[in-house]
């Protein structure tokens, strides 16, 4: 018997966008030269991402990991004997050891860069699809009572209690029901959906399962923004294998239960993140939000009820079901229960994925996890939440990361992204940023939003400009109430959010004689 | 490698039809319509029309709603350069007027050689890599100018 050594090679996104491909291809061919055995598994990411590629060698049943490696580094690594673990300057010893990963509270990322993604056996042999056969046993009631015990909320920003969304739904009356899964994260500074789509997308598929099976629905739509080729062509795959095991399709496991999954592509347009203008698009028109009520749990795609989640609230459920939400509900705090994925980036020295409890402080993410700015300088703002979340100054920082507690001080902790500056940052142009986005972005229903987007990055220019200052700052500040109170959806709504933040946290970056 | 097609209406017919010649598949029709040929042409709104039993006008109401759809025929490499808070964070600003400046053209023009098109672009969820790009399908991370100019086969 021929020994093959396995070899572990992330294909997510951020790996191949720092060459994980070529080292890929590097690996094999100086394999084959030395007649090495090796066995090349493309796996998921561990979300470490500065470490990207991050590669692992299996050795006695240990997985060692190097990174990050370039392909130079990988002749060098066959000179190490890396394939027997041998020592490398860029040796990080075992996986798991790993401080950033072995701090973190992993739930629904455990299966993240552990298993290749596309192989239904690694799943199966991890615990995968325990969730949906509980809920094909134990029935639609069981798993809305587990959902409601866990406490988990909608992870893609709005917070919403899951359980409640989805006996919603099920209490709906009607004959077709719909899943969305809504995979259009196009948050700057998040990337956890796509990490899991990437990493694990089986358990967005059971997640949607079950989810079809105790509201009623057979039919899901996946809608994932077209910046995620990746993602798609690894979903794609994922599903089809799914289905070929009859985990999706007709009859799923002899238990009665049909349920298909399609994947719909976005237009690369941010406003479709939102739940309404997502169905819109869905229904292939143009991404123009609707007025809520009717809730999307009564009357959503096609005018039919309609459970609309994100990918990580989906993905979280298997194991909520399997581990029961009791056991869910003991991470966390206050209302903020269970794990949220952080994601660290910008300028940060370790930017990556974060598992972990609601609680912990972000000034203790961004330097325990984060370790501080990438170019070393002190951090000058940090952004939580996507464009529509405020600007922390460094005097916020020990705000635990809890809903309420960010809500309290004007924040959001939002789909958990975290997006650090130093003090080179012109919070002012951050600012209009802000602006400019919305008014590129907005879906032009509402006046707040389609005009007042554009009035204020006049506005700010005013300012900056020194022109009639005083008299210009109250307008800004007008003009952010009115769009908070007076638009339809959250991208007129929180837009005022980062500019009202910079402006009062950040005032010195507002004159032109300063800085 | 240039990989688009110029537009050709029987290509056309058989992408509606692979993908449903039904209201509700636009966008994806739309879509798979800029995959093959960049872009989305006045022919091509006419023959979608006319297949989904939509007006020209709805049609256009929709292509002109998403950044995805352009109009006018793209270079052979499309290149996205990221604009959001992370990469902005990086020095995407920096990277921008770079990539303009060696390039020749502003974002959303093409270059007069149709080598490139520049396009900014709101995240390409690779934000702990920054600053990103994409070229075609690709995600390049943490790109500087030097290996901005690597990627895009300049000296």
């Amino acid at each position: 018997m021929t020994l093959s050594t396995k070899v572990f090679i992330p294909r997510d996104t951020a790996s191949i966008s720092m060459g994980g491909d070529e080292v890929a291809k590097k690996i094999k061919q100086i394999a084959q030269n030395q007649k090495k055995e090796i066995t090349i598994i493309r796996n998921g990411s561990w979300g470490m991402s500065w470490l990207e590629p991050l590669i692992e060698v299996e050795v006695n049943n240990h997985r060692i990991a190097y990174g990050p490696i370039s392909e130079e580094d990988v002749i060098d690594l066959f000179d190490a004997d890396f394939l027997n673990g041998g020592a490398h300057p860029l040796k990080l010893g075992n996986t798991n050891k790993i401080a950033y990963l072995k701090n973190q509270q992993r739930w629904t990322f455990r299966k993240c860069g552990l298993i290749n993604p596309t192989s239904i056996d690694d799943y199966i042999r991890n615990r995968g699809f325990n969730g949906l056969k509980i809920a094909l046993k134990k029935g639609s009631d069981h798993i809305l009572k587990e959902l409601e015990k866990s406490g988990l909320r909608g992870r893609g920003g709005a917070g919403f209690p899951t359980a409640i969304k989805w006996q919603t739904v099920a209490n709906a009356k009607g004959n077709q029901k719909y899943i969305a899964c809504n995979a259009d994260e196009g948050d700057s500074g998040t990337f956890s959906d796509r990490i899991l789509m990437e990493s694990d997308p089986m358990a967005l598929i059971e997640g949607m399962a079950i989810s079809g099976f105790t509201v009623g629905a057979n039919k899901g739509y996946i809608y994932l923004r077209s910046e995620y080729p990746n993602a798609h062509s690894i979903l794609t795959s994922a599903i089809k294998t799914a289905k070929k095991h009859n985990w999706l399709g007709k009859d799923i496991q002899a238990s009665g239960f049909d349920f298909e999954i399609d994947i719909h592509i976005g237009g690369g347009s941010y406003v479709c993140g939102e739940e309404t203008a997502m169905l819109e698009s869905l229904e292939g028109k143009a991404g123009m939000i609707r007025y809520k009520p009717p809730l999307p749990a009564l009357e959503g795609l096609f005018g039919k009820p309609t459970v609309v989640n994100n990918v990580v609230t989906l993905a979280s459920i298997p194991d909520i079901i399997d581990q029961g939400g009791a056991a869910y509900s003991t991470y966390g705090v206050n209302r903020s229960k269970g794990t949220l994925a952080f994601q660290l980036s910008g300028n940060v020295k370790r930017g990556g994925l974060v598992e972990i409890a609601f609680g912990i402080t972000l000034r203790e993410l961004i330097e325990k996890w984060g370790g501080g700015t990438a170019s070393g300088k002190p951090i000058y703002a940090v952004q939580v939440g996507g464009p529509l979340g405020a600007y922390f100054p460094d005097s916020l920082l020990d705000t635990p990361l809890d809903y309420e507690e960010f809500a309290a001080k004007d924040g959001m902790v939002g789909h958990g992204g975290v997006v650090v500056f130093d003090d080179t940052a012109d919070m002012a142009a951050q600012a209009r940023f802000a602006m400019e986005f919305c008014s590129i972005e907005s879906c032009g229903k509402c006046t707040p939003c389609r005009i007042g987007s554009t009035r204020g990055v006049e506005v700010i220019d005013k300012i900056v400009s020194n022109k009639n200052r005083e008299q210009n700052i109250e307008l800004l500040n007008d003009l952010c109430e009115t769009m908070i109170d007076g638009s339809l959806c959250a991208m007129g709504g929180m837009t005022p959010f980062p500019v009202k933040s910079a402006l009062h946290y950040f005032p010195q970056d507002f004159k032109p004689e300063i800085k | 490698m240039n990989m688009k097609h110029k537009y050709d209406e029987n290509i056309a017919l058989e992408i509606i039809n692979e993908v449903g010649a039904r209201p509700e598949m636009l966008v994806q029709i739309l879509q798979a319509f800029v995959v093959k040929f960049s872009y989305i042409s006045e022919s091509a709104i006419r023959l979608i029309a006319k297949e989904l039993n939509l007006s020209r006008a709805e049609i256009h109401g929709t292509v002109s709603f998403y950044h995805d759809f352009r109009t006018t025929e793209a270079g052979e490499k499309i290149i996205k350069i990221c604009q959001a808070e992370a990469c902005q964070a990086m020095g995407s600003r920096q990277l921008t007027a770079h990539a303009e400046e060696v390039l020749g053209i502003k974002l959303h023009e093409t270059s007069k050689n149709n080598a490139f098109t520049l396009e900014p672009i709101y995240c390409l969820g690779n934000c702990a890599c920054s600053p990103a790009i994409m070229i075609d399908e690709k995600v390049y991370g943490k790109v500087d100018t030097k290996k901005f100019n690597q990627i895009v086969g300049l000296k």
